[in-house]
């Protein structure tokens, strides 16, 4: 794998909008509630274009649940959610079709295709939804193979592959997609600890070399510190605390940060 | 009782002509069933509860009831709404539609057991809803299911002598006919007996063999 890889950033009729500069992902006093529990409440933050950020906190204070919404996976029950000005929520179906189309997701259960081979989960979309004909669609993801290496296994079928390739190749099939916005949830808490390693390493490649805004909900911290711009600590539905990862870190303001730092490191 | 072997011989003439007719009813009458049944399946997840709560009754009403009260329907009541089919084919149609309300819960259980991430990947991915189900669910929900389909073959082939009640000359028909005819009833029913054996004991061999295979 080489710093220089061109894949995100090659001009190309088929791909997305160049990345917006400034603000391109903002949640507004957004709440969700699963029956009496309320998951997020009124919850605002914003991310800018290319950034990395991380979200970390305890189980169940709401962070996947923010990947969710964003994927449109779920709904707020009240509040926006913008994306690159446009509105996500709430928005006819059309528009959100056409948003959709600029986020991608990596899933803690990998969610591969079992039904087809590595080659056609990462061509499916890409042919399906971008229009890309066959044999652009297979260059491209042979170059995305490349890229998390493991183009010697394009013609197997997900089973025939580790936890941690078929993750692997989850983050090449999400960016055959060319999305502005790389939804990460979770995306080592399924592997063998041997196996987090080499999809870190591809993650961190990534965050290096594109220009991709990345929303990341991990409970590797040393992977967070290594590629966020910013650290989002979550309790209870709320950010209790937001900063560099220096900060938050090496000097965390809040006690319940602290806590929970304590905890995991 | 005596066993005579030349009566034996005398029938299976009219076995062949009828193991074809009960063969083509089988493989008609599950084609039918597989496909209606499907888009009974598809129907019933429709968001719109116009579309759904008239197949959930229309499928209720022939599930709940006899094959053979449809055939009798179906051939004699049909007619004088003006629509004749021959009796074959009033005979595969109703089998397989009696059929396809069993297959329709098959693929329902099939589709359900397709795992929730599996749609939220094609989401993620935007998939139209139609790449979805025809590239990514129907694709695993039909694999496990051929078993429970299967199974179903193995019933109607049991259930297809009754066509015989609208004259259709399946194996029990043609045995029936050359038991009237030449006062011999051993002979041609223990060789149609022993066919159902020998046909459908294969199958459920090979049912089993698919399932270790398809239903991982």
């Amino acid at each position: 794998m080489s710093a220089d890889t061109p894949l995100m950033k090659e001009p190309d009729a088929h791909a997305n909008p160049p990345a917006a500069t400034g603000e391109l992902i903002r949640l507004e006093k957004v709440t969700k509630r699963f029956g009496d529990h309320t998951v997020l409440d009124r919850l605002d933050f914003s991310v800018d274009a290319g950034k990395h950020v991380t979200l970390i906190g305890p189980s169940g204070s709401g962070k996947t649940t923010i990947l969710r919404m964003l994927m449109t996976l779920t709904k707020p029950d009240e509040g926006t959610i913008t994306v690159a000005g446009q509105q996500l929520y709430p928005a006819p179906e059309k528009q959100v079709r056409e948003i959709r189309k600029n986020i991608g997701m990596v899933f803690q259960q990998f969610n591969l295709f079992p039904n087809m081979k590595v080659l056609r989960n990462i061509t499916e979309a890409p042919v399906t939804v971008l229009g890309l004909s066959k044999d652009e669609a297979e260059q491209r993801a042979r170059e995305l193979l490349d890229l998390v290496g493991l183009s010697d296994h394009l013609d197997k079928y997900p089973t025939q592959l580790s936890g941690g390739q078929q993750q692997r190749v989850a983050i090449a099939r999400a960016l055959a997609m060319r999305p502005q916005v790389l939804l990460l949830d979770e995306v080592t808490s399924a592997l063998d600890p041997e196996l987090v390693a080499g999809v870190l390493d591809v993650l961190r490649d990534i965050a290096r070399t594109t220009d991709i805004t990345m929303l990341c909900v991990t409970h590797e911290m040393n992977f967070a510190r290594d590629i966020s711009d910013r650290i989002l600590m979550f309790d209870s539905g709320h950010v209790i605390e937001a900063g560099s990862p220096e900060k938050i870190f090496s000097e965390p303001e809040q006690a319940r940060t602290r806590e929970f730092l304590s905890a995991v490191l | 009782m005596n066993w005579d072997w030349s009566a034996v011989r005398d029938f299976m003439p009219h076995f062949w002509d009828g193991l074809l007719v009960t063969l083509q009813a089988l493989a008609l009458g599950s084609l039918i069933s597989f496909a209606v049944g499907l888009v009974w399946a598809l129907l019933m997840r429709t968001p719109s509860r116009w579309v759904r709560w008239p197949v959930g009754t229309i499928t209720e009403f022939i599930r709940d009831t006899p094959l053979l009260v449809q055939l009798f329907f179906l051939f004699y009541v049909l007619p004088e709404w003006g629509l004749t089919f021959s009796a074959l084919t009033t005979g595969v149609v109703a089998i397989g539609l009696h059929y396809s309300t069993y297959t329709m819960q098959v693929y329902r259980a099939g589709i359900d057991a397709v795992p929730v991430g599996q749609w939220e990947a094609a989401t993620a991915l935007s998939l139209p809803a139609r790449r979805t189900w025809a590239a990514v669910i129907l694709p695993q929900a039909i694999r496990r299911v051929v078993p429970a389909l299967g199974n179903y073959v193995i019933a109607m082939l049991k259930d297809t002598p009754m066509l015989m009640a609208i004259t259709v000359l399946d194996m029990l028909g043609e045995a029936r006919l050359f038991s009237q005819q030449h006062f011999q009833f051993t002979e041609p029913l223990t060789v149609i007996g022993v066919a159902f054996v020998l046909i459908s004991y294969p199958a459920s061999l090979l049912l089993r063999a698919l399932e270790r295979r398809l239903v991982r």
